[in-house]
């Protein structure tokens, strides 16, 4: 086990130099590069773009940039500097990296939390009208993509005024005590949670129906039914353990949809995360920003797809790693 | 195996694989809706400059922030119009977002009316409308935007972008997949290496980030035409990964197989193997893959636009009418602005799943009936 880990380990680091050369072959096929936007600045002169230009290494050819950019990472972990906010890009992202992280566990939470009882109600009651009008729910919730569901929470946010619309935390968070603090971050995280962790909950609930479906067929839980265990210790002790299995090792393959999913709600949120980051770097054509980005994000998905491995290994000792 | 009797087989008609289908897939309802509903969306689309009252830039200055208005059928005078008419409207307050009828006003909606010149597909020139009401006046079925547009119209014309941009990146993403697919399962060794590690390169990025570092190639602002192209390119770049690895895994299996050997002994040369024999029986598995992860690149042209990055105003998507929306104070009083474009995608997303479960209930070769395939 522990040398399947290791293994797996050492092979995110050529994953992950191909995403860093990927992206920056990306960013260098892009047309101009910061300091365009710079020189159409009129208080910005020659002399300062030149050095500028000398700085960031931008009069070498890309592959010294790549080379530097790498030796940066490996000998400093240094991601290099955001030429538009001047701060290296380690610390714009890190936090950013955080609040993405919290939405996307949050977001977890909605889905798996209301999929795994939903999912076990429709399979008890197979067939009735629960199970159907679950099944509709669940269409309804993958046909409405995160930009409207988002829209449509934001507008009634707007219309209540129930939770606040946007942002992390209140004017006055500075002055709560800690429960205040506490409470005032749910609060605004609620409707961005709730919209990233509706999008995947109807293939979670279909996949909790289905296990439990099939382990209800097997040998096992007819002995426990012949025994005369009562139906709930039937269903909830003996099946529910080796159906939820499956689903909880998925947790870690969804990780990388849940960060790419709140993208587009931090943006609708102003929820201050990756992606919001992300996408400003774009338009101001911040290289160094994006590539680091990129890579966290890429960088959190492998992670999870490892632990999901890990995690099912753990979980079903039939599955051996040699 | 033991023979059916033939008495079985004279009592079924002669099945071709499009009448077993066919006869699959009609069982199931909510498919037959949700490709009616896509045929019938589709051809909104094409019709659009017939069917739109305006031209998507065409701004009334006078009228911004219009809500829907309402037809009436019976006038003060108690005549009845069969067509509907419209009252003229005012705006009552300065802010500009609450607006009165004039009851004693009557402008008659009108078919086939003279408009604004248009070039149907580009070519045929005509400016006949469906519908529409004299000038001065406009109407606004669906309301107007913040620049006095038509949402109707608009929601139409970008129909044309939204509907065809991830139609078209589908397919060329799909031919890529399948080829690339195909080829790594066929000759193995160092091209399926290769391949692969390119896939799981591509499929470690996350989706939206993958396309925001796609769309980084391009310059921020662009021609609206270009902007097409550049969607087109960046969809069709993100969605191959994923199909070429299970392509790959049903080609190394059907290789095996004793007609392609058979093939192979014929002489036959390896790329048309691998195009003529092995990928068409993929087929099946493609049409159904192919509809269910449509929307995802639909909705890639919709969230690029959205973002600001996508079509550009004053073209119309309906990504950029969303964005229109977003904002808190024209949400809570316009809610047209969202529930327009909003209702578009939702049914458009919503009819390619139920037509995509359906296929793959049809397609699904266990399913078929007689259990000979």
């Amino acid at each position: 086990m522990r040398t399947y880990i290791l293994r797996r380990f050492l092979q995110m680091i050529p994953l992950l130099l191909g995403i860093s050369f990927l992206t920056f072959i990306l960013l260098q096929l892009a047309p101009g590069d910061f300091l365009t936007t710079q020189a159409e600045n009129p208080m910005v002169s020659q002399e300062r773009l030149d050095a500028m230009k000398r700085q960031f290494g931008l009069d070498k050819p890309w592959y010294v940039q790549y080379g530097l950019y790498l030796e940066n990472i490996f000998l400093h972990f240094d991601f290099g500097e955001s030429f538009d906010r001047h701060e290296k890009v380690f610390v714009v992202l890190r936090e950013g990296l955080l609040n993405t992280l919290l939405l996307a566990l949050a977001a977890a939470l909605v889905t798996w939390g209301l999929a795994i009882p939903l999912g076990v109600w429709s399979a008890v009651r197979q067939y009735s009208w629960v199970d159907k009008g679950l099944s509709v729910f669940g269409v309804i919730c993958i046909s409405i993509p995160e930009v409207l569901s988002g829209l449509l929470l934001l507008m009634l946010a707007v219309r209540t005024g129930w939770l606040p619309i946007g942002g992390m935390h209140s004017l006055d968070y500075d002055e709560m005590d800690w429960v205040g603090k506490a409470i005032d971050l749910l609060r605004h995280l609620a409707l961005p949670a709730l919209v990233v962790g509706l999008t995947p909950l109807a293939g979670r609930m279909r996949q909790m129906r289905g296990n439990l479906l099939d382990v209800l067929r097997l040998d096992y839980v007819t002995t426990a039914r012949a025994k005369g265990l009562p139906e709930n210790v039937v269903v909830f002790k003996h099946a529910l353990r080796n159906a939820i299995n499956p689903l909880i090792t998925l947790f870690g393959y969804t990780l990388g949809s849940l960060v790419s999913g709140a993208l587009i709600v931090e943006i609708l949120f102003s929820w201050p995360g990756l992606g919001r980051i992300t996408i400003e770097a774009l338009r101001m054509q911040d290289q160094y920003l994006v590539l680091g980005s990129v890579l966290m994000a890429s960088f959190v998905l492998v992670l999870g797809n490892l632990v999901a491995d890990i995690l099912l290994a753990l979980a079903d000792p039939r599955i051996a790693y040699a | 195996m033991p023979e059916p009797a033939p008495v079985a087989l004279e009592a079924l008609p002669p099945q071709s694989p499009w009448r077993m289908f066919w006869r699959q897939f009609r069982r199931s309802h909510l498919a037959l809706v949700g490709g009616v509903l896509l045929a019938l969306f589709y051809l909104l689309s094409l019709f659009a400059p017939f069917l739109a009252p305006y031209k998507q830039e065409s701004m009334d200055r006078d009228r911004f922030f219009h809500p829907p208005h309402r037809i009436h059928w019976i006038d003060a005078r108690g005549h009845f119009h069969p067509l509907g008419f419209i009252h003229p409207t005012r705006m009552v307050s300065l802010s500009g977002l609450e607006w009165e009828e004039d009851r004693t006003g009557v402008v008659p909606i009108r078919l086939f009316v003279h408009g604004e010149r248009y070039r149907w597909l580009g070519l045929i020139p005509s400016d006949r409308h469906l519908f529409g009401v004299d000038p001065p006046y406009r109407v606004f079925l669906l309301g107007a935007d913040p620049s006095g547009r038509d949402v109707l119209s608009r929601a139409l014309y970008g129909s044309q972008v939204s509907l065809t941009v991830g139609l078209l990146g589908l397919v060329i993403s799909f031919t890529i997949g399948l080829l690339l697919g195909g080829i790594s399962g066929y000759f193995g060794g160092w091209i399926d290496t290769a391949i692969m590690r390119t896939t799981e390169l591509l499929l470690s990025i996350p989706g939206l980030y993958l396309i925001i570092a796609l769309r980084g190639i391009f310059p921020t602002t662009l021609p609206s035409q270009q902007v097409y192209l550049a969607i087109v390119v960046i969809l069709a770049f993100i969605g191959w990964a994923g199909l070429a690895r299970i392509i790959r895994g049903m080609v190394l299996s059907i290789r095996r197989q004793e007609y392609v050997a058979a093939a192979e002994a014929l002489g036959m040369s390896r790329l048309r193997i691998i195009s003529r024999h092995i990928l068409p029986n993929t087929l099946s598995f493609v049409i159904v893959a192919a509809t269910i992860t449509i929307p995802g690149y639909i909705l890639g042209e919709i969230v690029l636009s959205f973002l600001g990055v996508g079509v550009q105003e004053p073209a119309a998507s309906w990504g950029n009418m969303l964005t229109q929306a977003q904002s808190p104070a024209l949400m809570a009083s316009m809610p047209w602005l969202l529930f327009v474009p909003g209702t578009a995608i939702f049914l458009t997303v919503m009819a390619f799943n139920f037509l995509g479960d359906g296929l793959r209930d049809a397609l699904d070769p266990r399913k078929v009936m007689g259990g000979k395939t």
